[in-house]
């Protein structure tokens, strides 16, 4: 049993659902209790899609289980069949249905609908949400793709590629797409299909006709394109397109397995982010330290661009993907830290509170965290809610990514003057520390009313208990001088300074010697 | 809890009542979290289940940002489905590591969910086992949430239920005693507090905002419920001697009236002093619902099932609005709670237990309604099909009770109809 406050995947069959409710002409009958619909909410209110899902769900309730559950999942497939008359169906259980074992995929089989039925197994107290979505693609595609075609030759012809990876509920998938058949376009290369997000079954059957595959996003279609490349020989794109650097490093790749000239498409200056970056308006970001968690390529992507593109420093790097583990590890090494690889938001909880970043890049998850140590906070990864699926065209990908991406990040750190005329001067009653940054227009806001948090040991291990020498009242005094958004790092790093020592008594000295010691 | 138990119909008041099984687009018990943590400030809940569980929670609270949530899921893995790992030890563990992170927590629910019920894990002596271990800092009780047994609002109905035995006992020789039923917002529940004071009834409200201040029971308790889904908390309350006023429920004007006047004849108020001390109210939800009156009258209102409050709104609608009903869904229909709400619907009024989704969706494509009353799974879609939606969720989360909101809860139905005909895009 595992404490979950928050959770950051939800179960596969949710991952399932995203494949479905992205593609047209396939339905899914789920075996599951009353009550699962919920998940249909997370399409229509959080995604404020205009249709129900393709999801019909058996909905058993206690009653049914002294019954004959099984009976009522293959009445559900026989009308489901009946009403929709999908291209193709899949089959599967719900993590309640799989304790009572029903074998949907047997029970659709003995139906023999006239359509392919492909049934799911998603181990529900094993996996989650994005495996469950890669499974079920990668099934999809095994299932539908059918023979090895002749591909036409290359002479004569664009090249053709598929793009892979985009969902329903995928954060910002829909413009990145967009983004991504831009760049192609402008390479000169065709976009077969575009898979699962708006495909059909027979959509998928015409896969093999491309030349090559871009993967967007790994978690969800990399095993479907190595299914590809094994058995038709189509190469695929590892490099995601998040940032310039990653963007430039896409082109090239792509356009060498189109075999076409990437350099009209990277010259002049396609994103912003490199001269708002360089502008000196940006001179206070140098250093800022940022603590980066999410799915793996987006944290990957962020770290980079953290580090490289934007001058921070990366204080915290970590994920929730745990077949990514590997990846994350070397970025993590490269930033001179280690990777935090978990899915539990208490270990994520305390990680940054011990990092004591200026700023959090994560998920939904870590706004809770951020709000509760008053730390300014930008969401770069599933999990999200409704406020991540906006109305405007705000990709990640791409050029256009990058300076969505400037915007968002920034925006939640304090302006440089504000944090100028703060660190000077400190009594003033509307500009005061710890009042919110003034241009986020919470006037008094809450945060000088929270108390400060206070660096904890993380995890209360016994043996990380450390008796932290105690702060005479004049050192206290002048820690509230510091800047609130580095007060937590001068703390620790005082009283690091001090333990290291053994000091008795934390002194105004101790501080700034602490100070003069570790620098910023 | 869910049984369809072919029950005579309301003989005599014309109402038809249809009882319909299939697939249900329904929230499990386990939502009532999602308010019943705001309720009671000091109470923590910690549903045993799987990911889908805390998947489902999160999706409907985690839009709000929290510093401290007061609600979690122990996420059965498959070391404790295989054995390997002794569940009962693994929860004690789970309950410990949040205890010590949060020591203000009073109150501690173990919320069972569908996993949970299907391997049988007993939650109600694992509470007492905690409970034992815990107190007296934390009292720990237990109570299922799951979809097989409870639909949305009887989520409350169970927690409520579970706080039942544990309250404390009253005297026998005390004076008779109110005790008003159903989480109420915290203004509706001070504005009855007044009412009931002018009348001169000792009136109490469960739940208690704090689980040290919940009401004491005893055999001259009698309790009014407020809100329709509580089955089992009333049945809780006669096992321990408290008898049940029967009204109607305190929506609209004339709903509340009904619902004070059982109150008041029941403890024998003066029928004077009880017009007057309701006048004021009843003058000013008349002049608050007339407005609304003009645009919700002739309407046809079609309510598909979520939350055992649609026959009362449905009365509401049609006696106090002059709706037209279409069809009344509710997701159970217990007949005694609901008898006086059932007798003053209008005849031939069609009450429709249990759901089968797509043939009611069938039914209501059909009847083209000028209002449909569903749950946010099917708002968005039948809003595409330009049909105008009221999502009942909302008629939870928002005071609708009483006098002074009788106008408020007008509104809610109105709303979208006005924004219908103010949008030019």
């Amino acid at each position: 049993m595992q404490l979950t406050v928050w959770t950051y995947e939800g179960p596969p069959h949710i991952g399932a659902m995203r494949i479905a409710t992205a593609m047209k002409g396939l339905h899914y009958v789920l075996h599951a209790p009353q009550g699962d619909t919920y998940a249909d909410l997370l399409f229509t209110m959080i995604e404020r899609r205009d249709a129900r899902p393709p999801v019909t769900y058996t909905t058993f309730q206690a009653q049914d289980l002294g019954r004959d559950t099984a009976e009522i999942f293959k009445n559900a497939v026989a009308q489901a069949y009946e009403r929709f008359q999908p291209q193709a169906m899949i089959v599967g259980a719900s993590c309640t249905a799989e304790l009572i074992q029903d074998d949907p995929g047997g029970l659709a089989k003995a139906l023999d609908l006239p359509i392919p039925v492909i049934p799911l197994e998603l181990p529900a107290y094993q996996k989650k949400e994005n495996w469950g979505a890669s499974e079920t693609f990668y099934r999809l595609v095994r299932a539908l793709a059918g023979q090895p075609a002749d591909r036409a030759p290359r002479e004569g012809r664009r090249p053709l590629c598929n793009i892979l990876g985009p969902t329903a509920l995928g954060f910002r998938h829909r413009d990145d797409v967009i983004e991504i058949r831009k760049l192609l376009a402008a390479l000169g290369i065709d976009v077969n299909v575009v898979a699962p997000m708006g495909a059909t079954p027979s959509d998928l059957v015409r896969l093999g006709a491309a030349d090559f595959n871009v993967v967007l996003y790994p978690e969800i279609a990399r095993s479907a394109a190595q299914y590809l490349q094994k058995t038709f020989a189509q190469p695929f794109t590892e490099i995601v397109p998040i940032g310039v650097k990653a963007t430039d490093r896409f082109i090239d790749a792509v356009a060498e397995l189109a075999g076409v000239d990437p350099a009209s498409v990277l010259a002049g200056a396609p994103s912003r982010l490199p001269w708002y970056s360089r502008s000196v308006d940006s001179t206070y970001l140098t250093g800022k330290r940022v603590f980066i968690f999410g799915d793996a390529t987006h944290a990957l992507a962020a770290a980079r661009i953290a580090a490289t593109e934007l001058g921070f420093k990366v204080v915290g790097l970590g994920t929730y993907t745990r077949e990514f583990a590997r990846e994350i590890r070397a970025e993590a090494a490269e930033h001179g830290i280690e990777a935090l690889i978990t899915d539990d938001y208490l270990d994520v909880e305390a990680a940054i509170q011990a990092a004591a970043p200026e700023l959090v890049l994560g998920t939904q998850m870590e706004r809770h965290i951020a709000k509760r140590l008053a730390v300014p906070c930008a969401v770069i990864s599933a999990p999200i809610h409704v406020q991540d699926f906006p109305a405007r065209h705000s990709p990640q990908m791409g050029f256009e990514g990058a300076n969505v991406l400037f915007d968002t990040w920034v925006h939640p750190l304090m302006m440089g003057l504000e944090e100028h005329l703060l660190g000077m001067f400190r009594e003033d009653p509307e500009f005061h520390d710890g009042a919110a940054p003034s241009h986020l227009t919470r006037h008094g806001a809450a945060a000088s009313s929270q108390p400060e948090p206070h660096p904890e040991v993380p995890g209360g291990k016994a043996e990380e208990v450390i008796l932290v020498a105690p702060w005479a009242p004049e050192a206290e005094k002048e820690l509230k001088k510091i800047p609130f958004f580095v007060r937590g790092k001068a703390r620790a790093n005082t009283e690091r300074f001090a333990r290291e020592r053994q000091l008795p008594l934390i002194t105004l000295e101790t501080l700034y010697d602490a100070k003069a010691h570790f620098g910023r | 809890m869910n049984a369809h138990a072919p029950l005579p119909a309301a003989a005599g008041c014309g109402i038809e009542i249809r009882q319909e099984q299939g697939q249900r687009a329904v929230f499990c018990g386990l939502t009532g979290i999602v308010w019943l943590h705001r309720k009671i400030q000091d109470a923590f809940f910690l549903v045993v289940g799987s990911r889908t569980c805390a998947h489902l929670i999160q999706s409907a609270a985690g839009v709000m940002i929290f510093a401290e949530p007061r609600f979690a899921t122990a996420i059965i893995d498959e070391r404790d489905l295989a054995g390997l790992a002794d569940m009962n030890e693994e929860l004690d563990r789970v309950v410990g590591r949040l205890i010590e992170r949060r020591p203000d927590i009073k109150l501690l629910f173990l919320v069972g969910s569908c996993p949970s019920e299907v391997i049988k894990l007993d939650l109600s002596r694992a509470s007492l086992r905690l409970s034992k271990a815990l107190s007296p800092d934390v009292r720990v009780l237990s109570y299922s949430g799951s979809g097989i047994e409870t639909t949305f609002t009887q989520g409350e109905d169970a927690c409520l239920a579970s706080l039942v035995p544990d309250l404390p006992v009253e005297p026998a020789d005390s004076a008779s005693s109110l005790l008003v039923v159903g989480a109420l917002a915290d203004l509706v529940e001070d504005q009855f507090a007044r009412l009931f004071a002018e009348l001169g009834i000792p009136a109490r409200f469960l739940p208690a905002r704090r689980s040290g201040e919940m009401p004491a029971l005893g055999r001259n308790t009698r309790y009014l419920l407020a809100q329709p889904f509580l089955t089992d908390t009333a049945r809780a309350l006669e096992e321990r001697g408290a008898r049940r006023i029967s009204a109607p429920f305190p929506l609209g004007a004339e709903g509340t009236t009904r619902w004070l006047h059982a109150a008041a004849e029941s403890f024998g108020v003066d029928p004077l002093l009880f017009a007057a001390v309701v006048a004021p109210g009843q003058k000013r939800a008349r002049r608050a619902l007339a407005p609304y009156q003009e645009q919700l009258s002739g309407r046809r209102v079609f309510f598909f099932p979520d939350s055992q409050l649609e026959v009362p709104l449905a009365r509401f609608l049609s006696r106090e609005m002059e709706a037209e009903l279409i069809e009344v869904g509710t997701p159970y229909l217990h007949r005694a709670h609901l008898a006086d709400e059932l007798e003053l619907l209008p005849r031939g009024t069609v009450v429709n237990e249990g759901q089968c989704l797509d043939d009611q969706m069938d039914r209501c494509r059909e009847a083209r309604p000028d209002l449909t009353v569903c749950g946010l799974g099917l708002a968005n879609p039948l809003e595409a099909e330009g049909l105008s939606t009221k999502w009942s969720i909302e008629l939870l989360f928002t005071p609708i009770q009483g006098y002074d909101q009788a106008g408020d809860l007008a509104e809610l139905f109105c709303r979208p109809l006005v924004r219908r005909t103010r949008l030019e895009v």
